[in-house]
């Protein structure tokens, strides 16, 4: 057993921002009660003060890659998934974009199987839509689904035929599943290494404008409204996409997305030549990211997700437009989200619902802290001061644009059914 | 005063001040060249790296000339020896390069920035000989230091720019450097090569206007630098040549439409009968050959106050902050 005592309770999903005590038994929560109350039933738990910390529900990262089976040289599920602990999440979702591509069973067995050896933390892969994510027939969606995978997507090489996305989406409607989109339009992205702006003008780097993303999201939307599919957006970048879904939501229509801490933080200002800002969506205008400050504020967003990219310094250490897009986040997400709140744009609830109750509704799943419910709880800090540094990172790779960089506020545990998985 | 520049990467961060010294530098090396004897023992004993990992036959020939004529060594990488065709990365090739103790290396990529990442990984000076779209900061002073000889002055001119302004990494370092003096541009070209944010390059308050009719371009201008039509560089489809020749061929017809005294100048490798008629090209506005002669002035001064010691001399008197 293990009580978590003092804290400081933020539930989005029953709209809770109290102090409780929490009862952990095996891997499922066993009692929710104001201080004290617990102390009885907890004799002989393990307890964990978390007085001055928020314990919200586990984080769920919808979007990252954990470069295994493949790209070992960059990443682990081990070294990942260790990563995502110490940024506080308690289940990430795997691209399929892995050497060889997940759009078999066999390969989400060997990710679960192996997920289920090194990791702490819960992995939920997500299988690719296309064989070998080629755009060109359909992935054995039903058997990875069979074998555990919560969404699909080809991610990275976007689906480029509509009739096939409209396949995809008629299948995964019928298996519940939602489809996942990185949305480009491939003849705009024409070999670009940035947003098409001031900056890629001046530093003499191909740009691609915002449409890129927004023309795809469009046909996205519209080619789901013919098969009632669930529609997720990854990592949306451009004002243009935020105002199709908000306009796709007020219409009713099972469509959400996702934000990465890179794009509500950063802006094509900051690209110098140095490869840690490059990846894809590329850091967006001022203004779009303005605009997606808003969004995660008014609720057009459903989550925060990383968009973890890890590649080993000797990928990234080239020319700038020869190294691969991509930022690594786990470990940086929470402070950049708390940022937002520190400076008064968003509450602390509605950021919690980003990484818990939001990106879980996405999936088709609650997250909420109740009895009964998974052990799984994220513990932070509003208020440590800290410095990142990519050295110190548990991921393998080093490639993010906030080395240095110093927060308030930081996970402090991560519990996964019922255990400790990361303590700071 | 050998210290005075760590790095040679762009125009953009350069202080007026900082030209004009540079310019000042450049003209006892002019001076050399016109000597029967043009060989400097100045930089003897230093080593010179010319990397070059895209094609070019012009500026590599200047830089080696300057140094060849200040005493220096060289070493030399070629794109078609380069070891990059068998797979070696940038950074393995210019760390091979600087094991071999140059005092300075010159380079020439077709990737925008890649003169910025080996100054940020090499301990020695970086000179940048052109750098995908993005700056040729040799090739704006020449160009400056040959304006100024013939018109006394860079400020405040009407400076035209002729042709792929987007894809120009000539017209970005001239837009740079002669903003610095109160220049005011008018950008001509087929519209696709004219984006609106060319408008925001130079410092704020710079006067950039974009036109797509060269007549109106021209009109008023004292100078007018025409840019090679660089096909190889286009990814989106190229326009048809007889098209750009009908709408931006430089004509004597068309510079009349310039002030009559207006400046001809060329980065080169110039097309006669495409961007430029040869009777334009060979007129007396024209400044080409003056400008690679000025490239080797340019360059020497460089290479002197990148790469000599406190303990050598310059040919001549120090005159920095000399007046305009």
């Amino acid at each position: 057993m293990l009580l978590i005592s003092n804290g400081r309770v933020i539930d989005p999903a029953t709209g809770t921002d109290a102090p409780r005590d929490i009862l952990l038994d095996g891997d499922r929560i066993a009692a929710v009660a104001p201080q004290g109350q617990l102390a009885a039933r907890a004799k002989g738990a393990e307890i964990f003060d978390a007085a001055n910390l928020v314990v919200a529900p586990g984080f769920i990262d919808l979007h990252c890659h954990l470069r295994e089976p493949g790209g070992e040289s960059s990443e682990t599920i081990e070294t990942g998934t260790r990563a995502a602990a110490r940024g506080g999440f308690t289940a990430v979702c795997p691209m399929p974009n892995t050497r060889p591509v997940n759009d078999n069973v066999s390969v989400t067995r060997s990710i679960l199987e192996r997920a289920a050896a090194v990791s702490g933390v819960r992995v939920w892969p997500i299988g690719a839509a296309s064989m070998g994510s080629k755009g060109e027939a359909l992935s054995e969606i039903a058997a990875m689904k069979q074998a555990g995978i919560v969404a699909v997507s080809d991610d990275g090489r976007p689906i480029a035929n509509a009739k096939l996305l409209r396949q995809v989406m008629d299948y995964c409607r019928a298996l519940d599943l939602p489809v996942i989109d990185h949305c480009e339009d491939s003849s705009l992205f024409a070999g670009a290494v940035m947003r098409e702006g001031k900056q890629s003008v001046r530093l003499g780097l191909r740009g691609m404008p915002a449409a890129t993303e927004s023309l795809a999201v469009a046909r996205d939307v519209q080619v789901g409204e013919l098969t009632n599919c669930r529609l997720h957006i990854a990592h949306l970048s451009a004002r243009a996409s935020l105002e199709l879904v908000r306009a796709a939501k007020a219409k009713g229509l099972p469509v959400t997305c996702e934000v990465t801490p890179h794009h509500f933080t950063l802006t094509d200002e900051d690209v110098q030549y140095d490869t840690r800002y490059k990846m894809n969506p590329p850091l967006a205008s001022r203004e779009d990211r303005d605009a997606l400050i808003v969004g995660l504020a008014d609720g057009t967003v459903d989550a925060i997700a990383t968009d973890h990219a890890p590649h080993e310094p000797a990928l990234k250490d080239v020319e700038f437009d020869r190294a691969p897009f991509g930022v690594t986040g786990f470990e940086t997400a929470l402070a950049l989200g708390l940022d937002l709140v520190h400076t008064g744009r968003i509450s602390l609830m509605r950021l919690a619902e980003l990484f818990t109750s939001g990106p879980a509704r996405v999936l088709g799943m609650t997250r909420r802290i109740a009895e009964n419910e998974p052990g799984d709880l994220t513990i932070f800090s509003t208020g440590h001061n800290w410095t990142f540094l990519a050295q110190e990172s548990a991921s393998k790779s080093r490639n993010s644009p906030f080395d240095g960089r110093t927060f308030r506020g930081a996970p402090m545990a991560t519990i996964v059914a019922g255990r400790i998985a990361y303590r700071r | 005063m050998s210290h005075r520049f760590g790095h040679m990467l762009g125009i953009e961060p350069l202080s007026a001040e900082e030209i004009v010294f540079l310019l000042d530098q450049s003209k006892p090396f002019q001076e050399i060249q016109r000597h029967p004897l043009k060989k400097l023992a100045t930089l003897r004993g230093k080593t010179v790296a010319l990397a070059f990992f895209e094609p070019s036959t012009r500026t590599r020939i200047s830089f080696a000339t300057a140094a060849s004529r200040l005493g220096a060594d060289q070493m030399n990488l070629q794109a078609e020896s380069s070891s990059l065709k068998k797979g070696e990365s940038l950074l393995d090739t210019v760390r091979t390069l600087d094991a071999m103790k140059p005092d300075c290396i010159v380079i020439r990529h077709s990737s925008s920035g890649a003169p910025d990442f080996v100054a940020r990984h090499l301990p020695l000076p970086v000179i940048n000989a052109g750098d995908g779209t993005h700056e040729h900061p040799t090739q704006a002073l020449l160009d400056a230091l040959t304006i100024r000889d013939r018109r006394g002055t860079l400020e405040g001119l009407n400076v035209t720019i002729l042709g792929d302004i987007l894809h120009s990494r000539v017209a970005r370092s001239n837009i740079h450097l002669l903003a610095k003096f109160g220049c005011r541009f008018t950008l001509c070209g087929p519209a696709m090569w004219l984006p609106r944010e060319l408008e925001c390059l130079g410092p704020p308050g710079t006067s950039i206007r974009r036109v797509t009719r060269i007549a109106e371009a021209l009109e008023g201008a004292d100078v007018i630098l025409t840019l090679r039509v660089q096909q190889e560089r286009l990814h989106e489809p190229a326009l048809p040549l007889d098209e750009y020749i009908l709408q931006y061929q430089l004509t004597p017809e068309r510079l009349r439409l310039a002030r009559p005294d207006a400046l001809v100048l060329h980065p080169g490798p110039m097309v006669r009968g495409l961007e430029i008629d040869p009777a334009v090209a060979d007129g007396p506005q024209s400044c080409v050959l003056e400008q690679v002669t000025n490239g080797l002035a340019v360059r020497m001064a460089l290479l002197f106050l990148m790469t000599g010691s406190g303990a050598d001399t310059p040919p001549e008197k120090d005159s920095s902050h000399a007046a305009d």
